[in-house]
């Protein structure tokens, strides 16, 4: 059964059209993640599912029933803000009771949900503490503690791990996957970390200029985006761009270099016709050297380019290099063993079972 | 919600050669005492009459220091100087002025906080020019308002009584603490309120449990603006009461000029002392709760 069901929802601010047409589901116990860059409608759209705002047109279902006109504490969700919002002259243990007060919870039942989400969380030792005199991490669990009190059928997060520091984040971002497998419950993930939109929601909403562009799993976005925007927004570093012509033969030729042709795979050469125009994707982690063969051993084919390095970026893990192929910026993410310099000509594969073709002008996948 | 930090003051006449901030300090201090001399002189010289027999006041003028020294004025002053045939002295007026600062004090805060909280966190179409009419009052002289006034205390039946006074320093009151609350509470996020109606909380319970636990800097704040103000407030006791229905401040004036034949000036001193002294008691009170809080945002 769907837990949330979104039909042709809009939104605007004065004349001014912030969300446009979406249209999303999620089934029960799922977890979806909101990505997009700052301002493209996001915490907008977290706060129609919440009750916050307004529904200019369109229809927000939870689990079946029509919610575009109930006040937030009627519909049953609770939510994590990304200012934690927790209440200052309040401690710990009267932030987590105040929403259980409102609902007329019993004093018994309210102290037993306490303890076992401070438990869960372990934030026992803080539930005589006021907000202020906690840390940021401390905070952050006690906001998923006070949503958590509530047993809601939809659980909403805009944005939760934004104001901690690199580490913390992403050790709360496993804390919250484990989280999510515990209570199994749907919750709605809002974030501009595309990693954090991999690494947790069972399927994710790119959502760019208030429009949602593509809502797959993970893996779907990733390998098959629907355009360009969603491609060069998941991964990273991102994915290249190259512009590039089809040959005679169906293959791909790198504009400005020596015209040297890259073999397509037989499912990407639909509706190609010779001397076409594309934008030609390909993300750094696909190049390899060519002697390891990464295409062929799964049966692929490989394109062999020549790249100049302008740049080397160790980061540990990989080295990126910046680069240029046939003139144009290339980004390459290689092993740090092999040791590049800047100045050097070198020869890669590129593993052409995950290239991207895109039309130039509409900027969708071929 | 940055962490407390304490608060360091910061001298610029710290660092330097020896002789410069030596110099710079004495030269900054001098100027202080001149100027705090020049503001507490009237004051003590007020005193020291409310000490001095009438006789030596008029042998030696005003300005002496005293001979002789009682502290009987005080009490005639408070409770058996004659004013206007009733011989009791200011003491009735005190209260009045209680009975009427006490009250509008505590309704202009109350409603100053609602309207605050209103226009600050339930926005509704044309709230902006809703707070600038009432910020208007701000601007307003109170001199425009004693006919509309006159007007009003005619038609309620409340013409010479605290009652009537009350009523309108609580509404002309109201201007200024609407606007003190209002720019107090726009610095309380606004994700406060939607965690608390997320939590099923409704407009009265996120005001007493959330805006209100927020509110002390700013309560002081008005308390303190609107009692003084409305203590040391002359015109509207003066046009609308009189007799045994006028706040201190009018009925000072009022003995002052009324008198037949000789003045009493050391019963007089000490009356003006005693109408100065609940003001000045707040002040000593709270007055750095007062620069505190009006510098402070809502969330520390
Ligand atoms: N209350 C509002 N009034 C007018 N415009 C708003 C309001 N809230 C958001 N917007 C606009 O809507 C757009 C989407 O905002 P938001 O949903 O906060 O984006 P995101 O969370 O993805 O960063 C932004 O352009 C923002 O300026
Ligand atoms: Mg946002």
């Amino acid at each position: 059964m769907s837990s949330l069901v979104i039909n042709d929802l809009r939104k605007s601010f004065g004349g001014v059209e912030v969300l446009k047409n979406i249209n999303l589901s999620a089934e029960s116990g799922e977890f979806i993640a909101l990505v997009g860059p700052s301002g493209c409608g996001k915490s907008t759209l977290l706060a129609m599912i919440a009750g916050l705002e307004s529904v200019t047109s369109g229809e927000i279902r939870i689990e079946g029933r029509l919610i575009n006109n109930e006040a937030p504490k009627n519909r049953d969700i609770a939510m994590v803000f990304q200012s934690y919002a927790l209440y200052p002259t309040m401690t710990v243990r009267d932030n987590m009771s105040f929403g259980m007060e409102s609902r007329r919870v019993p004093k018994a039942e309210q102290a037993e949900t306490i303890a076992r989400v401070a438990a869960l969380l372990q934030i026992e030792p803080l539930l005589g503490r006021k907000p202020s005199q906690l840390s940021g991490g401390q905070r952050q669990r006690v906001a998923m503690g006070r949503a958590l009190v509530r047993d809601p059928k939809l659980f909403l997060f805009d944005e939760p791990l934004s104001n901690l520091d690199a580490k913390l984040r992403i050790e709360m971002r496993s804390e919250i996957k484990k989280l999510h497998q515990n209570v199994a419950k749907t919750m709605v993930y809002v974030t501009h970390d595309q990693i954090e939109a991999m690494t947790l929601a069972s399927r994710i909403a790119v959502m760019f200029k208030g429009i949602l562009q593509q809502y797959d799993t993970p893996q779907n976005i990733y390998e098959r985006p629907v355009n360009k925007f969603v491609a060069g927004f998941m991964g990273s570093p991102t994915m290249n761009f190259l512009d590039a012509t089809i040959s005679p033969d169906l293959g791909v030729i790198v504009d400005g270099g020596d015209g040297k042709v890259l073999p397509l795979q037989d499912g990407q050469i639909a509706g190609l016709v010779a001397g076409q125009k594309v934008v030609f994707g390909v993300r750094p982690e696909h190049f390899s050297p060519v002697e390891e063969k990464r295409a062929e051993r799964k049966g692929g084919r490989s394109g062999v380019v020549s790249v100049k390095v302008d740049m080397v970026e160790p980061t540990g893990a990989e080295t990126i290099l910046m680069t240029k192929l046939a003139g144009q910026d290339v980004v390459v993410s290689c092993e740090p063993d092999d040791m590049h310099a800047v100045g050097d000509e070198v020869t890669l594969a590129i593993d052409m079972t995950k290239i991207c073709l895109f039309d130039p002008k509409t900027e969708a996948r071929l | 919600m940055a962490d407390v930090i304490a608060h360091h003051e910061f001298d610029p006449l710290s660092t330097g050669s020896p002789r410069r901030r030596i110099l710079s300090k004495s030269a900054v201090y001098a100027l202080l005492i001149v100027f705090a001399v020049c503001y507490l002189l009237p004051l003590l010289i007020i005193f020291l009459n409310t000490l001095r027999p009438l006789q030596e006041i008029v042998r030696t003028g005003f300005i002496a220091w005293p001979h002789e020294v009682s502290a009987q004025y005080w009490g005639e002053a408070w409770g058996s100087f004659c004013i206007g045939g009733t011989c009791e002295g200011v003491s009735r007026f005190f209260k009045n002025s209680l009975m009427m600062a006490i009250p509008a004090t505590v309704f202009s805060t109350a409603i100053g906080l609602v309207n605050g909280y209103i226009l600050s966190k339930w926005r509704f179409r044309g709230a902006d020019a809703l707070f600038g009419l009432v910020t208007l009052g701000v601007f307003l002289p109170a001199q425009m308002t004693l006919l509309p006034w006159a007007f009003v205390l005619g038609k309620l039946g409340l013409s010479n009584s605290i009652a009537g006074l009350v009523l309108i320093h609580t509404v002309q009151g109201i201007s200024f603490t609407t606007l003190f609350c209002r720019n107090y509470f726009l610095n309380v996020p606004d994700d406060l309120i939607k965690a608390a109606r997320i939590d099923g909380a409704g407009f009265w319970r996120i005001f007493r449990r959330i805006i209100l636990p927020l509110s002390p800097p700013i309560i002081i704040v008005t308390v303190i603006w609107q009692f003084t103000g409305i203590w040391n407030e002359f015109l509207f006791g003066a046009v609308f009461t009189s007799g045994d229905h006028q706040p201190i401040t009018s009925a000072i004036v009022a003995f002052s000029g009324s008198g037949t034949g000789e003045r009493h000036y050391n019963v007089e001193a000490a009356a003006v002392i005693m109408a100065a002294l609940p003001p000045l008691f707040i002040y000593l009170v709270g007055g750095k709760y007062f620069v505190r809080g009006l510098t402070q945002g809502a969330v520390k």
